[in-house]
């Protein structure tokens, strides 16, 4: 076989003391298509955004045709001939499709200074014609559907082609996502083609386009790469074992004390449907009930989420709380019926970092805690001292800056700032384990199990299966937006092996 | 060697400030047919002139995603500098029409001092730029002292006053300016560049596009004109002075707005401000007309300001498929 075209040589990356990669090596040959897959925070859309220059690794290198790349520098990756096709077309809108495909390389289309738009025009037309794409180069990029706006992003990664003289390595991010089913045939019919005139890394949660369009399989587990596979001699169940990994291995856990069916309901939703995003989800919450959503990938439980809290509302579909239909307008709505909601994104939506322990436990009640028209301050810290205490976060003092805490005990704040309020009677937590580690995940679990005890019901979406069956009474997969299956936890012998298996 | 205009947005919300443009001279001059004379459009047009050229800079500017606030101390500068320059009362100087040259030139500088500030020091345009509207205020208060130099050079108040084949110099050369400006956003880097770093500067800078650079040359341009601007003011009134534009930040922002460029920037351009700086002139003239009292037609602008505004953010409201 001759020389590999693209070299990842001990790759380490890590986002706040979080490993995304951890010593991820491999190689991708010329012409060949390369498939990566893996669970939701395995690692594969950071390991392509280190190669395409879009992130630095902490150590490791890239290497193209030999040569190492420099860290971080997307330019330097472009013209190695490194092209990446994100999962959002990065296009801009308010510019021509041209000029899009051509973005930081006008200086071949200036005729003394001033732009030709025919030679423009022309260029642009030739790249979208290796494609065998009909979209006039000069329509305006916003008017463009999805799916077009993929093409053309493909399109410019194969400009690269001219502009480097040399094959181009594609980077693929997901590039079927949120594409119908037409628009995926498309998508895959290129990437086909192209490995004529390129070597190609493709993302993709879907393991039978992988197996489809790859020559060999590269799978990542928590930032490493666990295995590679050529495509003729592995199938849908290994791939799917190797990317769970140690997951199948059965551990025990104490089955949840509540018979969640008998008690009364509390959140109750009926064919809720979302462009985009989900369509016709219905489950009912119980009391002291953690009902689990699991999704291999997408959006679509995050969004439902989202849409439970107010945030934004629902295309149809109804939703019930306490036996009583509901609208949600805004999030305090959501509030005041004791609905809480614990953000995927701590830093940016789950805490506000500068402020303290205290004014973030405080924040959605805040004014709650008063002595005639005025906040009483000192009954304020006294509650807040006593969460600090119960829940053992640790802390300096109550006023320390909440940035200042680690993962754990942030999350802990988080979670202290709903279970102040005394009408919380629900709670919604997005991926809540996300960027903690072993000891604070498993803590936030009991804390998530002794919230149900109490009568809490809960609504998780977890990062992964193990989280969910852990802690779930009943789990609902969800795959590209719709519920392909709801069971009970405690009547599935192997519940991981039922999630995954309808997730994938 | 133009073949192509590149396309605009061809939608009918695009075209609404024409349309309103046309409305509103169509309905003056029913109300009152003197409105349509040519003496009254010519006012008009003349009125226009330091505006456009004004319109053309802040462009520019606003596509970018940023504003320029510097205008009127930016213009007194420029004014003193030309008034001080050419043939005039206080100084021994005489350029002639390179008093034009120095105004610009001395713009160009506060307006680079504008874009080097925002861009190394990466502070909000609007507070650098307010602050050098009180720098540019405070030289051209500097130079004038207590007598405000006059122009004694009657080439140039012919050209500020007079007319070539009836129509006034000014709006002639605002129309030149605006053509520059038209070539410069469609058929140059700096133009199309600045519509693409208004549509999403990470982008820009992700694909090793100079996004700096650019912005400095955006202020500066915009700096050079209202130099220019506050020159040809001079050369109109025949004195450089402190005030000579006052007023004008705002109606040069209006306009733009108006015609439809956003204040988020990446949409709009040149022509569309000139349609903006058209519309408030014909508002202000219209107003005179139909006899709505001075004291109310600061209220009209006001309400003109907000309907622009409510029509960029429904039109941006009305775009979901924007991909950034």
């Amino acid at each position: 076989m001759s020389d590999p075209v693209l070299r990842v040589d001990g790759l380490h990356k890590s986002f706040d003391g979080v490993r995304a990669l951890d010593d991820v090596s491999f190689e991708l040959y010329p012409r060949e298509v390369v498939g990566l897959v893996g669970e939701n925070g395995a690692g594969k859309s950071t390991l392509l955004n280190v190669i395409a220059g879009l992130l630095s690794g902490d150590s490791g290198q890239v290497l193209v045709r030999g040569h190492r790349l420099p860290s971080a520098n997307i330019s330097a990756a472009r013209a190695a001939g490194v092209a990446i096709v994100s999962q959002e077309p990065a296009l801009l809108p308010n510019i021509t499709v041209a000029e899009n495909i051509l973005l930081g390389d006008e200086a071949q289309i200036l005729r003394a200074g001033l732009y030709d738009w025919r030679k423009l025009s022309s260029i642009a037309a030739a790249q979208l014609a290796k494609l065998s794409v009909a979209i006039p180069p000069l329509t305006l990029t916003g008017q463009l559907s999805l799916r077009e706006r993929r093409l053309v992003d493909i399109a410019r990664a194969l400009a690269i082609e001219e502009r480097t003289r040399q094959e181009p390595i594609i980077l693929f991010d997901e590039p079927t996502s949120a594409l119908d089913p037409e628009g995926i045939e498309i998508v895959l019919g290129q990437i086909e083609q192209l490995r004529r005139r390129a070597s190609i890394l493709f993302v993709s949660h879907r393991l039978d386009e992988v197996l489809r369009v790859s020559d060999r399989i590269l799978v990542m587990a928590n930032g490493r790469c666990v295995a590679v596979r050529d495509r003729r001699k592995t199938d849908f169940a290994e791939l799917t074992k190797l990317m769970l990994g140690s997951v199948l291995e059965s551990s025990v856990r104490p089955l949840p004390p509540v018979s969640a069916q008998q008690s009364a309901v509390t959140l109750s939703v009926r064919g809720l449907v979302r462009r985009n995003s989900y369509s016709d989800v219905s489950f009912d919450l119980h009391v002291g009930e953690v009902l689990g959503i699991a999704e291999l990938a997408g959006r679509g439980a995050d969004a439902l989420c989202r849409t439970l809290f107010g945030v934004f509302p629902a295309d149809s579909g109804e939703i019930v709380v306490h036996g009583r239909r509901i609208q949600l307008k805004e999030p305090s709505d959501a509030v005041q019926l004791g609905i809480g909601y614990v953000p995927p994104d701590r830093q940016s939506e789950g805490i506000v970092g500068e402020l303290g322990i205290r004014e973030n436990m405080m924040l959605a009640q805040c004014g709650e805690i008063r002595w005639g028209p005025l906040i009483d301050f000192g009954r304020e810290r006294k509650v807040v001292k006593s969460w600090i205490e119960r829940l053992r976060i640790k802390t300096p003092t109550a006023d320390t800056p909440a940035h200042n805490l680690s993962g754990g005990n942030q999350q802990k704040v988080v979670l202290a700032k709903w279970m102040i309020g005394r009408k919380l009677k629900i709670l919604i937590l997005d991926r809540p384990f996300r960027g903690l580690d072993i000891g604070a995940t498993a803590e936030t679990m009991n804390l998530v199990q002794e919230l149900a005890r109490s009568g809490l019901s809960i609504l998780l979406v977890a990062d992964t299966v193990e989280e969910l069956t852990e802690l779930s009474h009943s789990i609902i997969v969800m795959k590209d937006g719709l519920v392909a299956d709801r069971f009970s936890a405690s009547t599935v012998k192997r519940p991981r092996l039922q999630v995954l298996e309808r997730m994938v | 060697m133009f073949v192509f205009s590149p396309p605009a947005e061809s939608d009918l919300r695009s075209w609404a400030p024409v349309f309103a443009l046309i409305i509103l001279s169509v309905g003056f001059g029913l109300a009152e047919p003197k409105f349509v004379s040519l003496a009254n459009l010519l006012t008009i047009a003349d009125r226009s002139a330091i505006p456009l050229i004004l319109s053309v800079g802040m462009t520019f500017v606003v596509l970018q995603g940023s504003i320029d606030l510097s205008i009127e101390g930016v213009m007194a500068t420029g004014s003193l500098v030309f008034a001080m320059s050419v043939l005039n009362s206080r100084t021994e100087l005489d350029l002639g029409p390179f008093g034009l040259l120095a105004a610009a030139l001395a713009g160009a500088c506060l307006g680079f001092v504008n874009g080097t500030a925002i861009t190394w020091f990466r502070v909000p345009s609007f507070l650098v730029t307010l602050g050098i509207w009180s720098v540019g205020a405070g030289i051209a208060m500097l130079l004038s002292g207590d007598q405000p130099p006059l122009i004694r050079d009657p080439l140039l108040s012919a050209m500020g006053l007079g007319r070539s084949l009836g129509v006034p110099n000014l709006f002639l050369l605002s129309g030149i300016v605006l053509l520059i400006g038209y070539v410069l956003q469609n058929f140059t880097r700096f133009g199309r560049y600045s519509l693409i770093i208004g549509g999403g500067e990470h982008l820009a800078r992700l694909h090793g596009l100079p996004v700096d650079r650019y912005k400095v040359l955006a202020f500066t341009f915009a700096g050079l004109l209202s130099g220019l601007a506050g020159a040809l003011e001079s050369a109109r009134v025949g004195l450089g002075h402190v005030d000579i534009g006052s007023g004008q930040m705002l109606a040069t922002i209006t306009a733009v707005l108006v015609g439809g460029t956003s204040l988020n920037g990446g949409r709009g351009g040149v022509l569309q401000s000139a349609v903006g700086v058209f519309t408030l002139a014909v508002v202000t003239n219209g107003m005179i007309f139909v006899g709505i009292s001075p004291y109310a037609q600061q209220a009209v602008y006001g309400v003109l300001i907000l309907m622009a505004a409510l029509v960029t953010a429904y039109s941006l409201r009305a775009s979901p498929g924007i991909v950034k």
